[in-house]
């Protein structure tokens, strides 16, 4: 069916999904999603509103759990109750509404969840100087005029955009997925975040990106995954598809490929 | 001056520590208070004596805003959170109740406080555990609580005042009482847990999470903060407070009806908002708690101290309650 897997099969398989379905009720938001993630791949998953994409990055992240169906994780199975297990397989993510907490500041949003602590004698408290460093650090990475003891309240799309993603880099991920990363930020700023993902990709990060954005997904991925109602309609390594017959697939006016 | 040093020019000038205290509600609270001591002991005479400005009224107003601080307290960090406790005042009653049965029946203060805490920290318990594990809203699980705690209170006292306290009255009447260094316990206990929470806030993963939590709390899940327990220990050490505050003002009165603690509810509630807790969540301080306390005595004071029929009060400090959250939305609007 896909012959992408042929391709890669010098690379080791990081996450193997098999037959995975997810039901919200009467709603199956995905149907036998047979699909694998090679470590240090960029995969670009695409498809209309509603197709699952978010659902299938919700079930790798642990905060769903599928219908039926099983995971592999490095050729073993594996199960992800909860956030904090994808997480400590190196599996880090970006939501598509950023869970970003307005009322904290950018260094304690990055922190969010594993704050830095110091001792003092029984006590342990914030390491608020180090977070502060070390978010500085990322978003000087990221080349990103973020300032880490800006509320997030007053920050723009991108800066909110650059936040989220700099709490994926805390720890050293293997696999980063990102829904729409670029969906509500300038052209400048799109660019920056697919600059991101070249380098996440160049230290060997795999990543996972959602984007409605075409060209976005031609510049930065090794393969494109397509999803319609819930099905897996086509897994093909980018040289061997064009932006119109993804566009197709997504639309329906392609059945399959 | 190169790039990183004028983003860090920038950062310290738009985050020194006199901007971020100008911008908040409890500065702005603190000088409504001094403004409104400033009034009183001008138009707070009789025959021409001061009678507000006097340390006996000063003591007085400690004592009062003590008690209702020392829950405000416990109230800000539920409120953090995008909750609310409505029952902190049947608690309280609650609590003060079974601390006075405890030592009426001859046991030592020890058990009598032991008593009055862990009724407070069960029905916290009971609050906690509704609210973030089942995930029941916390409006109805507190009001549900309040009116079952104070129907308890009036099950277990049987309708009757308890004023003897047992072999250890003397100490526990000291205890609520008495004074340190001329202080009232009461006022320390208030000024000891304003410390601590503002700690807590400050410095501990436990503080930002109540505010990742009330700021947004799918984010706070996603993230792996232990949204649930956080909740529940928000809840718990809101009853503790509660329970605190009925073992001072229990010593301090000398006796203890089933009446105790009856409408507290507002005026603590009335203390963390205008002190500056959001109930949207994601806002608050611990001093806070403390000025807003200690500006809805002064209102009640000051009107006692003018001759303003007590029916007024509610009035005043509901204007007081509207005034500040309205002062809040316009500056905030104006500062984006
Ligand atoms: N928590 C949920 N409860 C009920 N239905 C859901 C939930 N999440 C997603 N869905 C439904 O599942 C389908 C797929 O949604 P989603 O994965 O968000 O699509 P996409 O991200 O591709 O736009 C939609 O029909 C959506 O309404
Ligand atoms: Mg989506």
């Amino acid at each position: 069916m896909s012959s992408s897997s042929q391709e890669n099969q010098s690379k080791p398989v990081f996450l193997d999904l098999r037959n995975i379905s997810k039901s919200f009720g009467a709603i199956e938001a995905l149907k036998g999603i047979n699909m694998q993630l090679f470590a240090g791949e960029v995969v670009g998953l695409m498809g209309d509103n509603g197709a699952g994409k978010s659902t299938l990055i919700k079930i790798l992240s642990g905060n769903y759990q599928p219908t039926s169906g099983e995971m592999y994780f490095e050729g073993h199975p594996q199960q992800f109750n909860r956030p904090v297990d994808a997480r400590t397989h190196g599996i880090e993510v970006v939501y598509q509404d950023l869970a970003l907490c307005d009322h904290l500041t950018a260094a304690h949003n990055v922190f969010l969840g594993r704050e830095k602590k110091r001792n003092i004698g029984p006590l342990k408290i914030l390491d608020n100087k180090h977070m502060f460093a070390r978010a500085g650090e990322i978003f000087a990475m990221l080349k990103s005029e973020t300032r880490p003891r800006d509320k997030v309240k007053q920050m723009s799309g991108g800066q909110r955009q650059a936040v989220a993603i700099a709490r994926t880099q805390l720890s050293s991920p293997q696999l980063v997925l990102m829904d729409e990363p670029t969906a509500a930020i300038s052209v400048r700023q799109v660019s920056e975040v697919l600059g991101l993902i070249k380098r996440l990709q160049s230290e060997g990060v795999g990543v996972l990106l959602i984007s409605h954005r075409m060209p976005d997904i031609f510049a930065v991925c090794d393969r494109v995954v397509v999803l319609r109602r819930g099905e897996k309609v086509a897994d093909k390594h980018i040289s061997q598809t064009s932006q119109d017959e993804v566009t197709g697939l997504i639309t329906g006016a392609v059945e399959r490929a | 001056m190169n790039d990183t040093s004028l983003s860090k020019a920038i950062d310290s000038q738009t985050h020194s520590f006199g901007q971020e205290i100008i911008r908040s509600q409890p500065f702005w609270v603190t000088i409504a208070a001094i403004v409104l001591c400033f009034v009183l002991s001008l138009t707070g005479t009789t025959n021409g004596e001061q009678v507000f400005f006097t340390p006996e009224n000063f003591s007085n107003i400690a004592l009062n805003f003590s008690f209702i601080g020392i829950i405000a307290i416990g109230m800000t960090a539920v409120i953090i959170t995008a909750g609310i406790d409505l029952s902190v005042g049947s608690v309280m009653g609650l609590a003060g109740i079974a601390t006075g049965l405890t030592l009426s029946s001859g046991y030592g203060v020890e058990a009598g406080i032991a008593a009055g805490i862990l009724t407070a920290l069960a029905c916290g318990l009971v609050n906690g555990i509704l609210i973030s594990y089942i995930g029941l809203s916390p409006f109805v699980v507190t009001l549900g609580m309040l009116s079952i705690c104070r129907s308890l209170a009036l099950v277990v006292s049987n309708n009757k005042m308890f004023y003897e306290f047992g072999p250890d009255e003397d100490l526990f009447l000291s205890i609520g009482g008495g004074t340190h260094l001329g202080v009232a316990n009461s006022l320390v206990v208030m000024l000891v847990l304003t410390i601590f929470l503002g700690f807590m806030l400050n410095f501990t993963a436990w503080g930002r999470h109540l505010y990742a939590i009330g700021s947004n709390e799918s984010a706070a899940t996603m993230t792996g903060v232990p949204v649930k327990a956080v909740k529940l220990s928000a809840y718990l050490f809101c009853s503790l407070t509660a329970g605190i505050s009925a073992v001072m003002i229990v010593g301090w009165m000398g006796s203890v009806t089933n009446a105790l603690g009856m409408t507290y509810e507002l005026r603590v509630i009335a203390s963390a908002v205008i002190g500056g807790a959001d109930l949207m969540g994601g806002v608050g301080t611990a001093y806070g708690a403390l000025i807003g306390s200690i500006l809805v005595e002064l209102i009640r004071n000051g009107l006692l101290m003018a001759g303003v029929d007590p029916y007024w009060q509610g009035t005043f400090v509901g204007l007081f309650i509207i005034f500040a959250v309205a002062l809040e939305k316009i500056r905030s609007r104006r500062s984006g």
